[in-house]
Order: structure tokens, then C-alpha cells, then sequence
């Protein structure tokens, strides 16, 4: 079953209008994407900064108003951007953990908010509730009379996922739910998410700049460039046999153990101004095989073999085996 | 630079419009009507409706804001029935002197609170910090027309250094150092203040600057310590300092209506006081726009050098 | 609330005013029932009565009224409007700061667009225009100093509210169902309310002095009626007399703003958290330096960290950041330091040159060999003449290391001036040199650039040329490319890679990454809790961990390339390092911990070119080392 279905979805952010200046288009953060999510299965979103995947991530959730397209959640259509409508069915876990706790809250304050505002549950089933969930999450329950600043990292962000689960959501979105965290804690936590997961069947978006954490936790991988999908597939896949060459160049750039050290072939760095974005692929001017049908015609996902798809007119070949 | 100049002059103009909507709005509060308030409450009807008549009171708000406004911009600020003369002559003359006494005391308020704020910063918790610290805290807390009236009784009654009051030079055709003797006494007392809240805000920000992540890169690359402190701590904090410096003008044209007052000091803010007292409100009317106008101007100048300083600032 | 009254009153200044204060108001809310005078009740034939003669305490004035009477009386008065005002101004501007930080859009400009217009006038003229209008009077005097206050509060307020509406726990409460009043006074409110009460009290003494100034000009309290500003206006006509009439109201008002603006920066410095741990301490140009231990004996070593102990003092808790660290490199050699925050490890870099922020950081113990001689005992201008052209650094955020406000050409020619006699075209050149050197496309026209018109790449490599500026021997690496895309991150390696073979630099490399640490160095520290556990040549530390620490952390790390898998993990947290355990630091999350780990100090043991410290390592040491 379709758990997260979305279609055409695009975010334009409208350019500050001066006195001299009328607002003419505007900043594209996501180019329509198209993309849909199985119940149960974890999609890794990739992408380095600037590619839009948190822009992608708000609009999922509510928080932001698509420019175009819809967002489906159990072949339901949600249209209107109100987070209060789409905290029932999907939720978000922060990536600083100590910015989404509110300071002068404790934690049972925080913990009870989405219980008693969308669930409208009476005060012993909450308690019981928040019990349950702390248990499951590897919290004391005597944290819950503590304050924000008194935890660590770790517990922190275990505390926003407790907060993700109390709403009793289909979908969570993880935004790099992992990034701010130490790597003997980020394991905790990685772990921690796999088994709440099958324990309440879950379904995961996990948005990542961290090739290897998206690889190690997701069943497909989405690929974000400058605000499109350039490449879906499976995660043992995607990175083994890249068909674009930006995740060939992603891939290449991940430092790893035992490979030696060697710059990956690009022309440059810089990402195209998105006030002004180029025609074609937004990739042309960064990849070795770019030529002059890319700078003119703007790719589209294709299929590249079984479950891969890549938005690219020169795809690398598929590797043997 | 000029594009962006000439483009926060354009953005003046709302604000100079809000500035005469706001003065004619809070005026046409006044209860009762003014052609009483001139004449006195014993004149006739007749009287009272003929100059209604002649100052346009008769007609619609609106029309009235705009004839108002309309002659304002031709340079006719109206007539100033105390004074009988026009309002704009007066208001000139009169911000003539408070732009001098306004003016040497911003410049001192600078110039001295930057400097004390940045020793103070450079030696946290040393002595001369201490020394400025309760110095400052004094000037911040004393009411500037009282400091004044202590000047007089110190400067002036015992150790006779400087005239009591009065601005001579103008009037009396005195010379540049009679007006300076006449000036340093007003001007030390307006900035009392502005010196004490620039010099505190100076500290902190220096504070503050100090920690960044760039000062410690430039201790890395072995610059040495006074241009640490002079150089690249002092321009990026005067970067929060230059808006206050904006801000303090506006609070030293405001101390300037009591130093006026309190030396005899012929400016605008006298006049006005005196003009609320008789009720003279086309002149404190004219006056009011006419000083808000200059300040304005003042805020962009500060503007367009903020923007030379800091190059994130788009121009 | 008591934790924040016993801040407070730590707090001698602000102590100090609160007593003053209290014992004004104190007498003040008595006044009614003290043995006074009629203050109104005018006596012309004892007009202008000394201090202290009978029957007036402080004399009389120019009417023959009793003057401590009228003070206390005018001090009443004064007392009350100021107050009155601080709060409406504090109400509304804050009402409206709120609504506009929190909607923003359309309303935010609305409401700011009007408090531009407020704020153009200086704020007399807007008072006096209201008093013109209402007529003078002290009510229609704190009505025009509460309205030219609005738009401060307003202004200050909002700022904070956008800062705080864009945090995310303001997304997580609208995704916990809330609605938006309910967000603004259960999420907002609370965080705001600090700033609201740090402005009111900052800014009540100027209110109480505003009032008091409209009414020195007599369009505040009209006579017979007495506040503080009226008496000084009526007594300075006799100012020259009869002084002391004007000295009593006046030292009134001092007294009163001076210990309202002392309690004020107390409520201040109380209630900001920042300056709650100390923070706002400058640091001083050079770590300071307060050694116990006889200091170690210089080795061959090109640069050498010889037991270094570095502690941070904050209030009385010592933080034992770094705890016996040594360490050496020799030309040409890239050594790693590896850890999690907290490890110590940025803290051992940055005390090579003295660059520990101070306050509070202190060099405790140990010594910092460069060539043999001793960089943590040297003075400020040895140090100086070392930083930047011997020993190098490389920092993580290159947005925040580069100064904002000179070009880049700037920043470089400088630190080349501050070492080297050069022109400065000469060293405008050089700068252009360097640029190119780290692969800076259209160096001549990019040495103009500004650090915040570069991407975070190139502002990296800006970094970089700097560091390389005077040809150091050693390069400190402080997290470089933690802050960068993996694309850019994989360049700036390459490039410090080859910069280090061509010009056979030192770099001490410090990152929490081993993928990083296994790509570029020879040889790798692991340091936990201010100590090195593990070192070694990077490829048997990786292949052989001997720390139980260092072995569970690579299996920590999801690698690239293996799949979907359940990674390892260690149970529990670092320990804080102001309170760490006796014995081993890793003994209470260590599986193979026993009891003899957890008393006594454990050694650094060392065979060959491995070291650990450990008792039961997992492989001998000497097998290891072979």
C-alpha cells in the first residue's frame, strides 16, 4: 500500500518586491518532484546543502504551503497546509534537538501537547500513554518533570521522537535526525529508529547530507540536486551502480576506509544561482559528460534497469553484476 | 553607492509624509478650536468665525491636511501669531543655534563613548574599565537639565571659567571663541548622556566582537594585539555601534530642549516649549516637521555610512 | 525565582541599588502617615529656609513650603507615573512586537512601517507635540512618554520573536495540533517575557527622568501640585541664591534612576543566559598559563605536546578539558586526532599557541615544544612571532573565521605583513599567489571578494592560503571540512594532501571523521575525555584497535558500500570533564571493564610505534606494534 504519495510538488519562494524592483519569478527551492513512499518502507532523501530537501520536508508536513502539486497520505489528498490536519497522519523529528524543545517546557508539557490537541486525550490516558512511548524509547520516566537543558544530545533527540510517536503517526519525516549528534550516540539513536519502526509499523522519510547513514538505514534512495530528483533506487544499488553523475560524483567524494584520497573529476563546485537557474540540466556545468543537448533540454526521470530511475541524457552504463 | 543613496531618499519620502500625517493628526486632537485659543476666550463670535475663515479651519480634514500640506512644500510653514512673523524664518534661525549645540555634542558623544567602551572592553575588569563603568553609570543616571544647573553653580558661580548662559555670538556678533566659551558648558551637559549609553553600548559590543571565531583567526595568523583591537574588533562592533549613534542624535536633539532651556541657549527647542506654553501651534506644528525632516536626513546619512562599512549591507 | 534573586544579589552593584531603591519606596509609600507638612501650604514669611533649621528638615522654598514634604510627596509622584508609563509602553509595544514577529508578512510590515514613522522623530519632538495638543498636565505627560516608548519595545520584542518563531519548536507545537493563540502564550510568551522584564527595567529610570523633564518644563504636573521635574523647574529660577532648593529634587532623581539603572543591569545580567556562565569575558591575547609541574625536557621533535593539561575554570567547577596530552610530529607527517566533542581534542590544538579562549581556559600543565623551545611559558611577542608563520591554523566555519568586513586580499596580505617587511602591492601579489595555489579560479578579480560573496568551499580554501601564507612548517587542521558538502569537502582534502607532499609541511589533522583520518594520515591519536587512548600508524589503529573505545567507535560508523545493516553501538555517554571517574574514563561504558580499571590512574602503554592505554586491550600491544 501507498503510504505517502506526492505529485508535482514544487515550492517557489516569492523574491522581495522593491520599490524599483516588481517580484519577477522568484527563488525555485523544489522543481515539481513526483514520488511515492510504501507503507513500511524507509526512502532516504539525499542532497547537499541548497538541494531543497528541507523545503521538501516542510511542505510534507504542512508547514509550508506548496507552490503546486499534491500530497496523498493513504490515497487521501491533503491540500491545505495546516499542520494541525497533517500531525495525525504524518510527523517530523528536528535535526537540532535542543531547538525543538521548548526551554521553559518540561518535557511532560511537551510530551502531552500533541496528545491533548489532536488527540484530545483525557489526563490518565495520557499519562499512560507517555509512559508507554517513554518505555519504548529507552527514557526514565523521571525525565519527564526535567527541563530541555538538562539532557544531552542523545536524549534530546530521543525526546523528539518521542514526541513524533505520541501524535501516532503513519509517516515520520526524520530530518537529519542525526547530523547534531556524536557518532557513538548517532548509532543509539540510528538503532533506536529501526526497531520503533517494525514496532509500530511505521514509515520512514529520512532526509540526510550523510551518504553512508542513508544507506545503512533506507530501502530506496532519492537524490537531490538543486531542487529536482536526479536519481531514485535501491540503496545497496544506488551508490554501487550510479547511473547519474552526480551520484556517481557523491559517491566518489565519500570519504571511506581503506580507498585513497582523490579529488573526483568535476569542473567545479558551485551550485547554479537559483534566482536565475540555467536551461537544461542543472548539472551540466559541474559533470564530465555534459554536452550541449544538456544545456538546452531539461532531463526527466527515466527508467535505468529495474527500480532505478535517473533524470540524465548521458546516464552512466550500468555496471555487470 | 549613488544608486543606493538616491534610492533611500526615495524610500524618505513615505516616511517624511507619515511624519506630517502623524504631526496634523495629533494637532487636530486638540479639543476646542484654535481661533479661541488665539484670540482669548473673550472674544466676539465674529471674531472667532472670521479667523477660522482666514486659517482655513472651516473645511474638511482632509482638504485641510492637504492645503497644509501644499504650502509646506512651497516653503510656507504659516504665520506665527506670538512671534508675528513667519513660522519658517524662525524655525531657521532657531535651528541654526540647536544644530550648533546639537551638533558639537554628537560629535563629542561619539567620539568619547567609543573610546571609553573600547579601553573599557580591552581592559575588562581592570581599573580604568572600573573607573569608566561608574562614570558612565553616573552620566546615565543624572538628568541632564539638572547636570546643567550643577555646572552653573560650579563653572560659573564659583570659579567664574565660563558665562552663564546665553549664546552671544550670534546675536551680539561675538566672535568664534565667544561662542565657544558660551558652548562648551550646554555641549558637555547634552552629551552627558548620549556618552554613557554610547560608551556602555561600545563595551559590549567590543565584548562581544572579541569572541568571534574571526578575532581568534587573526591572533592565528600572529597580527598583533593593538590592531586586533583597533582593527578588526572595532570595525566589525562599529557595526552595531553606527545605528546607535543614529539613534542617540535623535536623543541629543531631544536633551537640547532642556540645555536650551537651562542656559538660555536661543534654539528650536526653546521655542517650542515656549510655543506649547502660548499655544502657538503653527509654530510648534512647523517646528515639529521641520526638525523630524532634518532627522531623517540625518538616519540616511547613517544609513549610506553603514553601508560603507559593512559590504554584506546590498547597495 | 530564588535562584534568580540569590544571581541578582550575588551581584554587589545591583544589590546596592535594590537597598536604595527599597528604602525610597519604602518612604515613600509611608509618606501619608509621617508627621509632614501640608506640602501645597505656601508660607511666604519662610520662604527660602536653610537645611536643618527647625521644624524643616531640608528647608524650605521659594513659596515657604516645607521641602522634605514636597520631595517625598513629588518623589511619590514621580515614582508612580514612571512606573505607569514603563508599564502601558512595555504592554503595548510588546503586544504589538509579538504580533508582528510572530505573523510576519503583511502584518509585520504594517506594524513596523508605523514604528519607523514613530521612531523618525526624535522622541521629545513627538512628546511635545502629544502635550501641545492634549495640554500640559502630568496625566497627558505619561500618556506622551508611554507613546514615545512604544515603538523601543516594539522594535525589541519583535526582533526576538522573529528570532524565536523560526526556531523549531514553534513547527513542533503546530504540528502537536496548536493553535496560533495558543502558540504566542504558551510557547512564545514565556521566552519573551525575560526580554520584556530586562527592557522594562532598563528603561523605567529613563522614563521616570523623561516624565520628570516635561514637567522641569512645566508641561508636566501643574502647580500647586509637586513631582520631582516641577520642583527643580520652580527652584531654578533661584538657582543661583538659593541652591539648595534645586540640589534636593535633583539628587532625588539621581538617586532614584542611578539605583533603578544598577538593579536594572542585575535583572539584566541575571536573566541573560549568556552571561550567566561567564561568557562575556574577553579573551585575553594568550592562554594564561599557571604550571605546577616541573615543566618537560625538550626532545628533537619539530613541534612536540609534552603532557599538556588545559582546564577551563568557570565559577568553581573545573573542567579538566585536556589531562596530560602528548604528542609530536615530525616534517612532512600528517598526525590525526580523532574524537567525539568534548574529547579534547580542539582544545589540544588550540593551546599549541596559546589560542584557548581565556577566561576561562588555563594551560595547567605540560609544555608546547616548537623546535625545542617552549611555546606555553614564552611570552606574548614570542608566541606573536610563531603564530601564523611557523605554526599555522585551518579552522572549521570559514563563514565565521574570516573577518566579514575586509576582502579576502586584505585578510591575506595582512598575515603576511604582520611577519614579513612587504609593499603592499608586493603583498597583494603574494595574495594572488596564494589564491591560486589553492586552486582559486580568477584569483586577480577574487582577492577583491568579500568572504560572504564566496561559496563555503572556496571560502575554505581562502583559509587555507592564509594558513600557507608565510610557508609554515606546521599546519593545525581543526575540523576543517566538517562544515562543507561531501563533494567540497573531498577537494579541500586533496588539496592539503598534495600541499603537504609538495612543500613538506607538518599537519596535525582534527576530526571526528575516520573516513577522513584513514584517507590523509599517517599516523592517528584516538583521545576520550582529555586523553589519548590510542595512537599509532593510522592503518593498523584502524585495522588492529587495541582500546576497546577506539574499536567499538570505528564499528560505529556506517561505512560506505556495505548496505542496509543494525550498527553498533556503545551504551551510555561521555563523561562531563569536570567530574570524571577514577580510573579508566571509559570503564563505565566498557564491556570488558573490571574492577581494577575503575581505581587508579591506567598508563599510556607504548611498543614500537603503538600506544594505548589500556589493561585489557584487545590485542597485545606487542603483537600489534609488529
Amino acid at each position: 500500500m501507498t503510504a505517502l504519495k506526492v505529485q508535482n510538488l514544487a515550492k517557489t519562494f516569492a523574491t522581495k518586491k522593491t520599490l524599483f524592483r516588481r517580484s519577477q519569478g522568484g527563488v525555485r527551492a523544489v522543481c515539481p518532484v513526483s514520488f511515492s513512499v510504501e507503507s513500511g518502507e524507509t526512502l532516504g532523501v539525499v542532497g547537499e546543502s541548497g538541494c531543497g530537501k528541507s523545503t521538501l520536508a516542510r511542505m510534507l508536513v504542512g508547514l509550508l504551503e506548496p507552490s503546486e502539486g499534491t500530497i496523498e497520505i493513504n490515497g487521501k489528498a491533503l491540500d491545505n497546509a495546516d499542520p494541525a490536519e497533517f500531525g495525525k497522519l504524518i510527523q517530523y523529528v528536528f535535526q537540532d534537538p535542543n531547538s525543538s524543545l521548548n526551554p521553559r517546557k518540561n518535557i511532560r508539557q511537551i510530551m502531552e501537547s500533541p496528545l491533548k490537541r489532536l488527540h484530545k486525550m483525557p489526563r490518565a490516558e495520557r499519562d499512560a500513554r507517555i509512559r508507554e512511548i517513554f518505555d519504548s524509547v529507552n527514557l526514565r520516566e523521571e525525565f519527564l518533570e526535567r527541563y530541555p537543558h538538562e539532557f544531552s544530545g542523545g536524549q534530546a533527540q530521543r525526546i523528539g521522537i518521542a514526541r513524533a510517536l505520541a501524535a501516532d503517526p503513519q509517516i515520520i519525516i526524520l530530518d537529519e535526525p542525526v547530523s547534531a549528534l556524536d557518532v557513538s550516540v548517532q548509532a543509539q539513536v540510528l538503532n533506536l529508529l529501526a526497531r520503533l519502526k517494525a514496532e509500530f509499523g511505521l514509515t520512514y522519510l529520512f532526509i540526510t547530507h550523510d551518504l553512508a547513514v542513508v544507506e545503512a538505514v533506507s530501502d530506496r534512495i532519492m537524490v537531490l540536486y538543486f531542487g529536482s530528483v536526479v536519481e531514485v533506487g535501491k540503496a545497496e544499488k544506488i551508490f554501487a551502480s550510479p547511473r547519474h553523475p552526480y551520484t556517481k560524483l557523491l559517491a566518489d567524494s565519500a570519504p571511506v576506509v581503506g580507498r585513497p584520497l582523490t579529488a573526483p573529476e568535476q569542473k567545479g563546485t558551485e551550485l547554479p544561482d537559483p534566482l536565475n537557474p540555467p536551461p537544461g540540466c542543472a548539472f551540466a556545468g559541474r559533470c564530465p559528460r555534459a554536452t550541449e543537448h544538456c544545456r538546452t533540454i531539461e532531463p526527466v526521470l527515466q527508467s535505468m534497469g529495474e527500480d532505478q530511475f535517473a533524470a540524465c541524457h548521458h546516464p552512466i552504463e550500468a555496471r555487470e553484476g | 553607492m549613488g544608486g543606493y543613496i538616491l534610492r533611500r531618499l526615495v524610500s524618505a519620502i513615505p516616511v517624511l509624509l507619515g511624519i506630517t500625517v502623524i504631526v496634523f493628526l495629533i494637532m487636530s486632537l486638540i479639543p476646542g478650536d484654535p481661533a479661541t485659543a488665539i484670540l482669548g476666550s473673550y472674544a466676539t463670535p465674529e471674531n472667532v468665525e472670521k479667523l477660522n475663515r482666514d486659517l482655513g479651519l472651516d473645511k474638511p480634514v482632509v482638504q485641510r491636511y492637504f492645503i497644509w500640506l501644499g504650502n509646506m512644500l512651497q516653503g510656507d510653514f504659516g504665520r506665527s501669531f506670538s512671534l508675528n512673523r513667519p513660522v519658517i524664518d524662525e524655525v531657521l534661525e532657531r535651528f541654526n543655534a540647536t544644530l550648533i549645540l546639537a551638533g558639537t555634542s554628537l560629535v563629542l558623544c561619539s567620539i568619547l563613548g567609543v573610546l571609553a567602551g573600547v579601553v573599557s572592553a580591552a581592559r575588562q575588569y581592570g581599573l580604568a574599565d572600573k573607573v569608566i563603568t561608574f562614570i558612565v553609570l553616573i552620566g546615565i543616571s543624572v538628568p541632564s537639565f539638572f547636570l546643567g544647573m550643577m555646572m552653573i553653580l560650579l563653572f560659573s558661580v564659583n570659579l567664574k571659567w565660563f558665562p552663564v548662559s546665553g549664546m552671544y555670538a550670534i546675536y551680539g556678533g561675538g566672535d568664534l571663541t565667544d561662542l565657544i566659551r558660551h558652548l562648551i558648558m550646554p555641549a558637555l551637559a547634552l552629551s552627558a548622556v548620549a556618552t554613557g549609553v554610547i560608551a556602555r553600548l561600545s563595551r559590549s559590543a567590543m565584548l562581544e566582537v572579541l569572541r568571534q571565531d574571526y578575532i581568534r583567526t587573526a591572533r592565528a595568523k600572529g597580527v598583533g594585539e593593538r590592531k586586533v583591537i583597533m582593527g578588526h574588533a572595532l570595525r566589525a562592533a562599529m557595526v552595531s555601534i553606527i545605528p546607535v549613534l543614529g539613534i542617540q542624535a535623535g536623543f541629543v536633539l531631544s536633551g537640547a530642549v532642556y540645555i536650551e532651556i537651562v542656559f538660555q541657549w536661543p534654539g528650536v527647542g526653546r521655542m517650542l516649549v515656549d510655543a506649547i506654553l502660548t499655544r502657538d501651534l503653527l509654530l510648534v506644528q512647523g517646528g515639529v516637521v521641520f526638525v523630524a525632516a532634518c532627522y531623517v536626513f540625518f538616519n540616511i546619512a547613517v544609513d549610506v555610512a553603514q553601508s560603507l562599512l559593512d559590504p554584506r549591507i546590498k547597495t | 525565582m530564588m535562584a534568580f534573586l540569590k544571581l541578582l544579589f550575588r551581584n554587589r552593584l545591583a544589590a546596592m541599588g535594590a537597598v536604595v531603591l527599597s528604602i525610597i519606596v519604602l518612604l515613600v509609600l509611608l509618606t501619608p502617615f509621617l508627621p509632614l507638612h501640608d506640602p501645597d501650604v505656601t508660607a511666604t514669611a519662610d520662604r527660602f529656609k536653610r537645611p536643618f533649621t527647625d521644624g524643616h528638615l531640608l528647608g524650605t522654598d521659594h513659596l515657604g513650603r516645607d521641602l522634605l514634604s514636597r520631595l517625598l510627596w513629588g518623589t511619590r509622584l514621580s515614582l508612580a507615573v514612571g512606573f505607569a508609563a514603563a508599564v502601558i509602553a512595555a504592554f503595548i509595544g510588546s503586544a504589538i512586537g509579538i504580533t508582528a514577529g510572530y505573523f510576519g508578512g503583511r502584518i509585520d510590515n504594517i506594524f513596523m512601517r508605523g514604528v519607523d514613522m514613530l521612531m523618525a522623530f526624535p522622541y521629545i519632538l513627538l512628546a511635545l507635540a502629544i502635550v501641545a495638543a492634549l495640554g500640559p498636565g502630568l496625566m497627558n505627560a505619561l500618556i506622551a512618554v508611554a507613546a514615545v516608548n512604544i515603538p523601543f519595545f516594539a522594535r525589541n520584542i519583535r526582533g526576538i520573536t522573529v528570532g524565536l518563531a523560526g526556531r523549531e519548536f514553534i513547527d513542533a507545537a503546530r504540528l502537536a495540533g496548536m493553535g496560533h493563540t495558543r502558540i504566542i502564550v504558551t510557547e512564545l510568551l514565556p521566552n519573551v517575557l525575560p526580554v520584556i522584564i530586562i527592557a522594562m527595567s532598563t528603561t523605567v529610570g529613563w522614563m521616570i527622568l523623561e516624565t520628570a523633564g516635561l514637567s522641569f518644563l512645566g508641561l508636566g504636573s501643574q502647580p500647586p501640585q509637586a513631582d520631582l521635574g516641577s520642583m527643580l523647574g520652580e527652584a531654578r529660577s533661584a538657582l543661583i541664591s538659593h541652591p539648595h532648593t534645586s540640589i534636593v529634587p535633583g539628587i532625588m532623581i539621581f538617586l532614584i534612576v542611578m539605583s533603578i539603572n544598577l538593579l536594572g543591569d542585575g535583572v539584566r545580567d541575571a536573566l541573560d543566559p549568556r552571561l550567566r556562565s561567564g561568557a562575556l569575558s574577553r579573551p585575553l591575547p594568550t592562554t594564561l598559563v599557571s604550571r605546577k609541574q616541573p615543566v618537560p625536557d625538550a626532545t628533537d621533535d619539530l613541534l612536540a605536546i609534552q603532557q599538556l593539561e588545559t582546564q577551563f575554570h568557570v565559577g568553581k567547577r573545573i573542567y579538566k578539558a585536556v589531562g596530560g596530552v602528548s604528542l609530536a610530529v615530525r616534517p612532512g607527517e600528517c598526525l590525526g586526532i580523532i574524537g567525539e566533542s568534548g574529547s579534547g581534542k580542539s582544545v589540544t590544538a588550540l593551546s599549541v599557541m596559546g589560542l584557548v579562549a581565556s577566561p576561562p581556559g588555563v594551560i595547567t600543565g605540560g609544555a608546547v615544544r616548537f623546535q625545542g623551545e617552549d611555546l606555553v611559558g614564552a611570552s606574548y611577542e614570542t608566541l606573536r612571532r610563531k603564530r601564523g608563520d611557523r605554526v599555522a591554523y585551518i579552522f572549521q566555519d570559514p563563514l565565521s573565521t574570516l573577518h566579514p568586513l575586509y576582502k579576502i586580499g586584505d585578510q591575506l596580505a595582512e598575515a603576511i605583513r604582520s611577519h614579513h617587511k612587504l609593499s603592499r602591492a608586493d603583498a597583494r601579489s603574494r595574495a594572488i599567489q596564494l589564491l591560486k595555489d589553492v586552486r582559486i579560479p580568477n584569483a586577480e578579480s577574487r582577492v577583491d571578494d568579500f568572504p560572504h560573496e564566496m561559496s563555503g568551499g572556496m571560502r575554505q580554501r581562502v583559509g587555507i592560503a592564509m594558513a600557507l601564507a608565510n610557508d609554515p612548517d606546521v599546519i593545525i587542521a581543526d575540523e576543517p571540512t566538517t562544515a562543507l558538502d561531501v563533494t567540497v569537502q573531498a577537494q579541500i582534502l586533496s588539496l592539503l594532501d598534495d600541499l603537504r607532499r609538495d612543500r613538506g609541511l607538518a599537519i596535525i589533522f582534527i576530526t571526528h571523521d575516520f573516513g577522513v583520518v584513514a584517507q590523509l594520515c599517517d599516523r592517528m591519536a584516538v583521545m576520550y575525555a582529555g586523553r589519548i587512548v590510542e595512537e599509532g600508524p593510522t592503518d593498523s589503529v584502524l585495522r588492529h584497535p587495541l582500546h576497546p573505545y577506539s574499536k567499538r567507535l570505528i564499528e560505529c560508523v556506517p561505512e560506505l558500500g556495505q548496505g542496509r545493516r543494525k550498527l553498533a553501538a556503545i551504551p551510555g555517554l561521555p563523561p562531563v570533564v569536570d567530574d570524571l571517574p577514577p580510573g579508566c574514563a571509559f570503564a563505565p561504558r566498557c564491556p570488558k571493564a573490571q574492577s581494577t580499571c575503575r581505581e587508579g590512574d591506567v598508563g599510556l602503554d607504548r611498543a614500537g610505534r603503538r600506544a594505548v592505554r589500556c589493561l585489557y586491550p584487545e590485542e597485545t600491544l606487542e603483537v600489534a606494534a609488529s
